[in-house]
């Protein structure tokens, strides 16, 4: 079965943010948005460790290492960078400052649940600025696949793993469809249009509502 | 008055057993390396201080630093948000075999618990954490609707903070992202140290571009050319440097 890559799902994930969007993207995988601002659009982005508008990464052996992001990786300063303080940094979180967090996810309940930063008790729990991200931007969307490598659904009734915050999700863009979480429920937007409602029905772990219309979700090769 | 330290080795002379010592930084920006290997080296010299509780946002990286400390046990607990780094060895192994305690608080809930600290406010509510296992026995309350997790501040007995630019009198400037928790751990501890790259007379910096104004800070060193982890880390470096 034919599905988004992860860039693909990256450059959807792109497409909503607005020019002048104040963005946080989560370390690892969501960084990815950041390449795919569709042109006449800049976001300003945002990192936990005291950043805002921050350009791309340095060519190696240009890096300053009082220049990180939050994933510790060297980044570039640009016309409009500004340097804050951790406190302040959490407050732009918190108080309802950023248009957008784009996190990625182990589990997203159709309430809106979202666990990102723990799959148990084995091991160094570790949690970083995962659950205050989740509160206080105006939009929370996570990017994921659709299922896990196992092919177990990643959009569930109920998360099992431990939670990162209760609520706070409020579009998933996967591989296979972009659903919104609405009244405590998926409300399905746009699916593969090779796949069949029944198909994506049968790999989400919630029942998926249609509410209007559900496009295509086409996206280019990258 | 002259808040200038004469060495290296008097900026920690006064860090105790059992004493809670936060230490700036956000992974290798703004860690003040040197002043952390001081405080080993007295450890060296001296068996002193140990059962250190300490605050920093990670847990070390490599065999420097932070987790040089770590390495030497004379860490009892630390308090943090991520654990985790390039190399996390130092610590997971402590950790995992029982040796040091862990706190673990979200970034922002760590940031402001501090911010709380040095601004004389016992206890705070966010939203971070609600319904999760991080929220366990804290009180929760609920303001226009939604429900928020009590968090309390915290403080310290010493600060090792690394800034940019300091005047004698305990004005600080910062460079770029290495200010992170700096600003933040000088306001909550009892005693703050600064370690600073250019040491310079009242007047030289500018008032408008005072980040951290001398209130928040009782001793002041100068480092003139700091490590930095990262590199140190690249090339491999320990600390001491003949440890195995």
């Amino acid at each position: 079965m034919s599905k988004l890559t992860s860039t693909q799902i990256a450059w959807r994930a792109a497409q909503d943010i607005a020019d002048g969007a104040y963005v946080n993207l989560g370390i690892g995988f969501p960084e990815m948005v950041a390449k795919f601002q569709p042109p006449g659009r800049q976001a300003i982005f945002h990192t936990e460790n005291g950043i805002l508008g921050f350009g791309e990464a340095p060519a190696a052996g240009s890096e300053d290492w009082d220049l990180i992001n939050a994933g510790k990786k060297a980044v570039t300063i640009k016309p409009g960078t500004a340097f804050f303080h951790h406190a302040d940094s959490f407050a732009m979180v918190r108080g309802g400052h950023l248009d957008v967090a784009i996190l990625g996810a182990y589990e997203v309940a159709e309430t809106g649940d979202l666990a990102n930063w723990s799959t148990g008790p084995k091991g160094v729990p570790a949690v970083g600025g995962a659950m205050d991200l989740v509160h206080g931007a105006k939009r929370v969307a996570v990017i994921t696949d659709h299922v896990t490598k196992d092919g177990k659904p990643k959009l569930v009734k109920t998360c099992t793993l431990p939670l990162t915050g209760v609520g706070c999700v409020t579009r998933v863009y996967t591989s296979l469809a972009v659903v919104d979480v609405q009244d405590g429920r998926f409300v399905l937007r746009e699916k593969l249009a090779a796949l069949s409602f029944d198909e994506l029905q049968s790999m989400t772990g919630a029942t998926l509502y249609i509410d209007g219309d559900v496009a295509d979700l086409t996206v280019p090769e990258l | 008055m002259d808040k200038t330290l004469p060495d290296l080795a008097a900026a920690v002379a006064g860090i105790e057993d059992g004493m809670t010592v936060m230490i700036g930084g956000f992974g290798g920006s703004g860690a003040p390396i040197e002043l952390v290997h001081a405080l080993i080296d007295r450890f060296l010299a001296t068996g002193h201080p140990k059962n250190l509780t300490v605050v920093n946002n990670n847990a070390g990286n490599g065999h420097v630093g932070l987790a040089a400390l770590i390495e030497q046990g004379m860490v009892a607990k630390l308090i943090c948000s991520f654990p985790r780094s390039a190399d996390p060895r130092v610590f997971t192994d402590a950790y995992l075999a029982g040796k040091i305690e862990l706190e673990l608080v979200p970034q922002g809930t760590l940031a402001e618990r501090i911010r709380a600290g040095g601004a004389g406010i016992p206890a705070f509510y966010t939203p971070t954490s609600f319904g999760t296992d991080l929220a366990k026995g804290k009180p929760v309350e609920e303001f226009e609707g939604r429900a928020y997790v009590q968090e309390r501040w915290l403080k310290a007995d010493y600060a090792l903070v690394k800034a940019d630019r300091g005047d004698t009198l305990g004005n600080l400037t910062y460079r770029m992202a290495a200010r992170n928790f700096g600003p933040l751990m000088c306001m909550a501890a009892r005693t703050a140290i600064v370690q600073v790259s250019a040491l310079v007379e009242p007047g030289s910096i500018d008032p408008e571009t005072v980040v951290t104004p001398g209130i928040f800070v009782q001793g002041i060193v100068q480092v003139a050319n700091p490590a930095q982890e990262e590199d140190l880390n690249r090339a491999n470096a320990r600390y001491p440097e003949d440890a195995a």
